[in-house]
């Protein structure tokens, strides 16, 4: 009989403090999620506060102003935007085909040791501070660059289309922060598709290799299929990541804001011209780097949720009605 | 090489009129082995043979004279140092299913592995002995093995539907083997899901994902799609493991009718279901290894299946199958 009262009552005990020390937790938990969402939505608000003087004078002048001359006291961001878009564009393109690549030989390729031997190299590579891969590209890659380019844009000259896009080069310029970019997010996208990559299921591998698949065909026909989604996912973060890039950019885009089909031209970009300006600026001008602030992280949230549909899509197919 | 292989396969289909005209479909010609399993020998009436009431003709033990397919002798695994699998030697004869039977980590799996090598991507496995596939050792340094397995197909245990759609499920092992057209792609998806008694359930959807169907359904894509690439044997690794016992039944009527023109390789958990689809059988078993430190496995008994589960020549056999181990 006291066995059994005794029993029921460190029951009772028992869940009255375990549901205590989970009612503490959940608000715990929920207080951690909604200081992220608070300290956002701080950072747009007064971003936005200090950006309004530009948005309420300009309007529409400042959203699609193609020229950006504060000394003239034009503030049209869009060769800002352009800037921004066309550097992180070529940093996709060259970084993407290179990054899928080592995580493929990471994951299907190599041996164990090689491959933790280079992802320990690519880790590395994500160690090094944006500032050095500034300096170096403006030091060590713009001479080396600068001749490449010009040879380049020397072949394309008589060829009509080509050769506005491929113009004369000074060095520095869109193509030279671009790859100087593709380096720095290489190590991004290549952890995120190594670790998509890794997800594929080994059966659906040997269901391959069993129908007497090569290696290759192996991996077009079911690795990558498998992982549409996640290396979306892998290309967009490395393209979200491009965009804010600063320092390194400012470095090597060549500080010319204007809109230029020549890649291998100078031109500039959103963070660039705010890292650049806003120690100096004031009035209008200073407005106007807050509003490029504003417009930057809208337009990063409008890729993750392009993003985040299309993976959403990409999935919806691969699992079936 | 690959002359070799082709001359193999038109002594397969030479094989074909022997096999139809004296395998009987009466299993274990009148021995009834129920006695040691409940539930052995009730299935298997539904073909009966038309050569069945001729007399003499089912005699206890019909001499199955298919020609062989693989030739085994002294096969041993192993995985770096340790030696998996010792001493296996069976020939397995066309037109025939072939069971592996035997208590977990026996080696069953890994032998039937070695017969299309796919142990070959496994980092440090290693085989050893004699493996003659219609009399080419499969594991000379000229055998491609990427063509070792269009020629031998496998199905896995867990059902392994890529994410595509049903019929680039099918059309995928002949599409990399060089089929470019679409109708020829078409008949033999056709042909493939029909040969695994899939077709009536899915043509009208063979354009939605095979991750949608039932599990049995997934087993039955993935056979039809081991059949696609037009195999000479198909190894099934555990098929029905993952299966409910009507998709198993299903299954296993489906292994009867493949009979007519594959050699099968089973392995199996489940000691009814080698007794009942299958003609001959291996039984493997588990025994310390030299070191003493790991199990390792190796064949015990290889013999026609009725004998295997009447009078098996081994004790360890014989434990097994009346259920007093493993």
């Amino acid at each position: 009989m006291t066995d059994i009262a005794s029993t029921s009552d460190s029951l009772l005990s028992a869940g009255g403090s375990h549901a205590r020390a989970d009612r503490i937790f959940r608000l715990g938990a929920l207080a951690s999620g909604l200081v992220v969402l608070i300290i956002l939505g701080l950072i747009v608000v007064s971003t936005s506060i200090d950006a309004w003087p530009a948005f309420s004078e300009l309007g529409t002048d400042y959203f699609f102003g193609t020229t950006w001359s504060p000394s003239e006291g034009l503030f049209g961001i869009l060769p800002l935007v352009f800037g921004t878009i066309v550097v992180s564009a070529i940093a996709t393109v060259l970084a993407v085909p290179v990054s899928v690549g080592i995580a493929l030989f990471v994951t299907e390729v190599s041996t164990k040791r090689v491959g933790s031997a280079v992802n320990l190299t690519v880790d590395l590579l994500a160690a090094v501070p944006s500032v050095v891969f500034g300096l170096w590209g403006f030091y060590q890659l713009v001479p080396v660059f600068q001749p490449v380019l010009n040879s380049i844009a020397g072949l394309v000259s008589g060829i009509p289309v080509l050769r506005s896009i491929f113009g004369q080069s000074s060095g520095v310029g869109f193509m030279t922060a671009g790859t100087v970019l593709a380096l720095m997010i290489t190590p991004i996208v290549t952890s995120v598709s190594r670790e998509v990559f890794m997800t594929v299921p080994h059966n659906d591998r040997l269901g391959a290799l069993a129908l007497g698949a090569t290696r290759w065909e192996m991996i077009t026909g079911v690795v990558l299929p498998h992982s549409s989604a996640g290396l979306t996912g892998a290309v967009l973060l490395g393209l979200g990541r491009a965009m804010g890039e600063t320092v390194a950019v400012a470095l090597l885009i060549g500080a010319s804001p204007h809109i230029s089909a020549n890649l291998f031209g100078r031109g500039e970009a959103m963070p660039s011209q705010i890292f650049r300006s806003l120690s100096e600026a004031s009035g209008t001008f200073r407005a106007s780097l807050f509003g490029l602030g504003v417009c930057l992280f809208f337009i990063t949230v409008l890729i993750n949720m392009v993003a985040r549909r299309v993976v959403a899509v990409a999935d919806r197919r691969l699992k079936g009605a | 090489m690959a002359q070799n292989l082709v001359g193999a396969s038109e002594t397969n289909q030479t094989g074909a009129t022997n096999a139809g005209a004296e395998t009987p479909d009466q299993p274990f010609g009148g021995l009834q082995p129920s006695r040691l399993i409940p539930g052995f020998g009730e299935t298997p009436d539904t073909a009966v043979s038309p050569l069945a009431d001729i007399p003499g003709l089912l005699v206890d033990e019909p001499a199955p004279d298919n020609p062989t397919v693989f030739e085994v002798g002294a096969l041993n695994v192993f995985y770096g140092e340790f030696r998996a699998v010792r001493d296996v030697t069976m020939s397995v004869r066309e037109r025939e299913i072939t069971s592996f039977i035997g208590p977990s980590g026996c080696g069953k799996s890994t032998v039937l592995r070695c017969f299309n090598r796919m142990n070959d991507l496994v980092a440090g496995a290693r085989v050893e002995g004699k493996l003659e596939y219609f009399g080419v050792d499969l594991y000379s340094e000229r055998v491609n093995p990427v063509e070792v397995r269009r020629r031998i197909g496998m199905v896995f245990q867990k059902p392994n539907p890529f994410p595509k759609s049903i019929f680039d499920n099918v059309a995928y092992g002949p599409k990399i083997a060089g089929t470019k057209k679409k109708s020829d792609l078409e008949d033999i998806v056709e042909r493939s899901l029909r040969q695994a008694a899939l077709w009536d359930e899915v043509k009208d959807r063979l354009n939605s994902s095979a991750l949608g169907m039932s599990g049995g359904q997934q087993q039955r894509l993935c056979i039809a799609r081991a059949m696609a690439v037009d195999p000479e044997v198909i190894l099934m690794d555990e098929p029905c493991s993952a299966l409910d016992p009507i998709a198993t039944a299903r299954i296993e009527d489906l292994m009867r009718q493949l009979k007519d023109d594959y050699t099968i390789l089973i392995v199996t958990h489940n000691m009814q279901q080698a007794a009942r689809v299958s003609d001959a059988t291996a039984f493997f078993s588990t025994e310390e290894s030299a070191a003493g430190d790991r199990r390792s496995g190796v064949l015990v008994e290889f013999d026609r299946t009725d004998k295997i589960f009447s009078v098996p020549s081994d004790e360890r056999t014989e434990n097994y199958i009346t259920g007093r181990f493993g």
